[in-house]
C-alpha cells in the first residue's frame, strides 16, 4: 500500500474502510452514520514526545536515543540506536556500543543522560536517568528533541504535526496516529449523533526497533491512566447495548488491560496484555485504526477482532483502491465478529 | 471553579499580573505553571512560590513564536497534569513609547498581534482539544478597555485586544455545552511596568496593585459557572469585599 507522506490536503477526502460482516468503502466524514446514538467512542490524549536525542558516547561514538515513553520515577525507559538517523529504515541502521550502568550519554546542550540500568531482553533497550529532573529537563528534551520520524517521509515534520488534535500529557513515543483524524468538527457530529467521546491516556511506545527478537516482544509493557469519568462510561454504554470503539491500539491494550470482573478499573496501570487471535475482548467492541501490515504486531491485535482472513483481504483491498497507509494515512472500523 | 489540585497555566508569568495571579492560584492549592520570556523573572517567581510549600513551575518561552504552543501545552501537561485553567495574560503594547498608526512601524503591530492574538489562539488550539475531551475548562483572556475605546495612540494594542475578545466569544459559540468556558477581563490599571511603558506619566499611587487583581482573578474563576461563556467582564467586580 502506498504510504501518506502528510495528512491530506483536502480532510473530506480522508477515506474508512469498514470491516465487518463484509467490507464497506466510505469516508471517515461517514463516522456518525457508521456508529449508533449510545456508542461511546475512546481515544488517547497522550501527546507525542520529541522522543529522538543524538549524543555520543563517552568513548565518542554517535548514537541516538529514543525515549520509550513515560519515566517511571526519574527512570525514562529508552531505545539506543548506532550513527545515522530516520532516513535509514531501522532495520538497517548499525548497532550501538555496548553501554552499562553508569555510562553517561553526552547529548545537546550539556544535557547528559546516565545509564541506569540495560534490559534483559536487548543490550539497546536501556533505562536512563537525566542530569536534571522537571522544567528544566522539559525545557532540554524539547529544545533538542525530535519527533520520531519514518523513513518513508521525505522531510522530517513538525513536533506539531504529530499531535493529535486533544493531545494532553507528552507520555507517547509515536504518534497515537489512529486519533489524528478526529479533529474538533468530527468529534462535534459524532456528540450531536448522541455518540458520546471520552479519553485516556497511554504511553504508546515504538513501532519498531530494528531488531527482530525484540520487535517480537513488542508493544511492550506501557504505563495507561483511565480517568474515573472514562471507566464509568466503558461499563455504562456497555450495561445498556452501546457498544465501545476505541480510536486505536493503544485505547485497545489500556481498556482490556483495566477490564476486571467487576468492570473498568479507573486509574494507573501497565498495560501487559497480549491482544491477539487468542484473546476474548471484554469491553471492546470495534477498533478505529490505521492500516496495518499483515505481520505487524499493529495488525496481529486487529486479529482480536477479525479472522486474518478477513483482515488480510481488507489490506488487499485497501491496497487495490488505492488506500494510503502509515501514521498520515487512511483509516479502518474493525467491529468484532468473531 | 475551585482551583485546589487543578493545574493552572499563566502566561507573561514573570512579572505583574500574571506573577501575582500564579502566586494567588498557588497559596489556593492549584498546581501552577508560569511561561515568560525571562527566565531569571519566571523562575524566580517560581521558586519563591516553592518556597513557600507550593506547587509552581517555570517555562521560558515567547508565546508570540510560531512553534511555542506545542511545547509549552506539553511540558504544562507533563509537570502540574492536563490544564483545568489557560490564563492568557501575556501581552505587548506594540511600539513603546506609543505612537500614531500612521507612525507605527508595521513590525511592530505585527509582534502585538503574534503575542496579544496568535499567541492565545494557538496556546489554546494544543490545549482546548483535551478540555473538550475531558467536558471541562476554563480560559482566562486578559484584555483592556483599549479593546473597546478607540484611545489614540493605542492601535497595535487596542485591536489586539479587540480581536482577542471577539476570539473568546468565537471560541465560546463554537464550543457552548462541551463545559469549556472562555471569559476575557479586563483588569483595570495597575501598577506594572507594562503600564508605565505605557504612561510613564501616571501616578503609581492611583493605580492597582496586582496582588489585589489576582484575588478578584481567583473570585472570578471560583464564579466561572455563573457567567455566560464568552463574555467579558471587570476584574473589579469580583474584588473580595475587603478590598471593595
Amino acid at each position: 500500500m502506498r504510504a501518506a507522506t502528510a495528512a491530506r490536503v483536502e480532510p473530506a477526502a480522508d477515506r474508512l474502510l469498514v470491516v465487518g460482516r463484509g467490507l464497506e468503502d466510505h469516508r471517515v466524514d461517514d463516522l456518525p452514520s457508521l456508529l449508533r446514538a449510545g456508542d461511546l467512542l475512546v481515544v488517547n490524549d497522550a501527546a507525542t514526545l520529541p522522543a529522538s536525542l543524538r549524543g555520543r558516547t563517552a568513548t565518542g561514538a554517535e548514537v541516538e536515543l529514543r525515549l520509550l515513553g513515560v519515566p517511571s520515577g526519574d527512570a525514562w525507559p529508552a531505545l539506543l540506536f548506532g550513527s545515522g538517523d530516520w532516513r535509514t529504515q531501522t532495520e538497517d541502521r548499525p548497532r550501538p556500543p555496548a553501554v552499562a550502568p553508569g555510562d553517561a550519554l553526552r547529548l545537546a546542550d550539556g544535557l547528559t543522560a546516565t545509564v541506569a540500568r540495560v534490559w534483559p531482553e536487548s543490550s539497546r533497550l536501556l533505562d536512563v536517568r537525566f542530569d536534571r529532573t522537571g522544567a528544566p529537563l522539559l525545557a532540554a528534551l524539547y529544545a533538542q528533541g525530535r519527533p520520531v520520524q519514518y523513513a518513508y517521509l521525505p522531510d522530517p515534520l513538525s513536533l506539531r504535526s504529530f499531535q493529535t488534535p486533544f493531545a494532553a500529557r507528552p507520555w507517547a513515543a509515536e504518534m497515537p496516529s489512529a486519533g489524528r483524524v478526529l479533529t474538533a468538527g468530527r468529534l462535534a457530529a459524532l456528540r450531536r449523533a448522541g455518540i458520546a467521546v471520552a479519553s485516556l491516556t497511554h504511553a504508546a511506545g515504538l513501532s519498531s526497533t530494528g531488531e527482530p527478537g525484540l520487535d517480537a516482544l513488542l508493544p511492550l509493557p506501557e504505563p495507561y491512566e483511565v480517568p474515573g469519568r472514562t471507566a464509568r462510561q466503558v461499563v455504562a454504554t456497555r450495561a445498556r447495548g452501546g457498544r465501545v470503539i476505541a480510536a486505536g491500539t493503544t485505547v485497545v491494550r489500556a481498556l482490556e488491560s483495566a477490564t476486571r470482573e467487576s468492570g473498568v478499573a479507573a486509574g494507573l496501570g501497565v498495560a501487559r496484555v497480549r491482544v491477539d487471535g487468542g484473546h476474548a475482548l471484554r469491553s471492546v467492541d470495534a477498533i478505529l485504526t490505521g492500516m496495518h501490515e499483515p505481520g505487524s504486531s499493529h495488525f496481529d491485535l486487529l486479529t482480536a477482532f477479525a479472522p486474518a482472513e478477513l483482515l488480510a483481504q481488507a489490506h488487499a483491498r485497501a491496497d487495490a483502491e488505492g488506500y494510503l497507509a502509515h501514521e498520515f494515512g487512511d483509516s479502518m472500523l474493525v467491529w468484532r465478529v468473531r | 471553579m475551585d482551583l485546589r489540585d487543578r493545574s493552572v497555566l499563566v502566561t507573561g508569568g514573570g512579572r505583574g499580573l500574571g506573577a501575582a495571579l500564579g502566586r494567588a492560584a498557588a497559596r489556593t492549592g492549584a498546581r501552577v505553571v508560569l511561561v515568560a520570556r525571562t527566565a531569571a523573572e519566571v523562575e524566580a517567581v517560581a521558586a519563591d512560590i516553592r518556597s513557600s510549600g507550593r506547587q509552581a513551575h517555570a517555562l521560558v518561552a515567547d508565546v508570540g513564536e510560531e512553534g511555542a504552543a506545542t511545547t509549552i501545552a506539553a511540558a504544562a501537561a507533563a509537570l502540574a497534569g492536563p490544564v483545568d485553567v489557560l490564563v492568557h495574560n501575556a501581552s505587548v503594547l506594540g511600539p513603546v513609547p506609543l505612537r500614531p498608526l500612521l507612525d507605527t512601524p508595521p513590525a511592530d503591530f505585527t509582534r502585538a498581534l503574534e503575542v496579544n492574538l496568535l499567541g492565545p489562539l494557538r496556546l489554546s488550539q494544543a490545549v482546548v482539544g483535551s478540555m473538550v475531551l475531558r467536558g471541562q475548562g476554563l480560559v482566562l483572556h486578559v484584555t483592556s478597555d483599549a479593546g473597546l475605546e478607540a484611545y489614540p495612540a493605542w492601535g497595535a494594542y487596542g485591536v489586539s485586544k479587540a480581536a482577542l475578545d471577539h476570539l473568546a466569544r468565537i471560541w465560546a459559540a463554537e464550543l457552548a455545552d462541551t463545559g469549556v468556558r472562555f471569559l476575557s477581563v479586563d483588569p483595570g490599571e495597575m501598577r506594572t511596568r507594562m503600564h508605565a511603558d505605557a504612561m510613564p506619566e501616571a501616578d503609581p499611587s492611583a493605580l492597582a496593585d496586582p496582588a489585589l487583581v489576582a484575588e478578584s482573578l481567583l473570585e472570578l474563576i471560583r464564579d466561572a459557572e455563573s457567567l455566560r461563556s464568552g463574555s467579558r467582564v471587570e476584574a473589579a467586580r469580583f474584588a473580595p469585599a475587603a478590598s471593595r
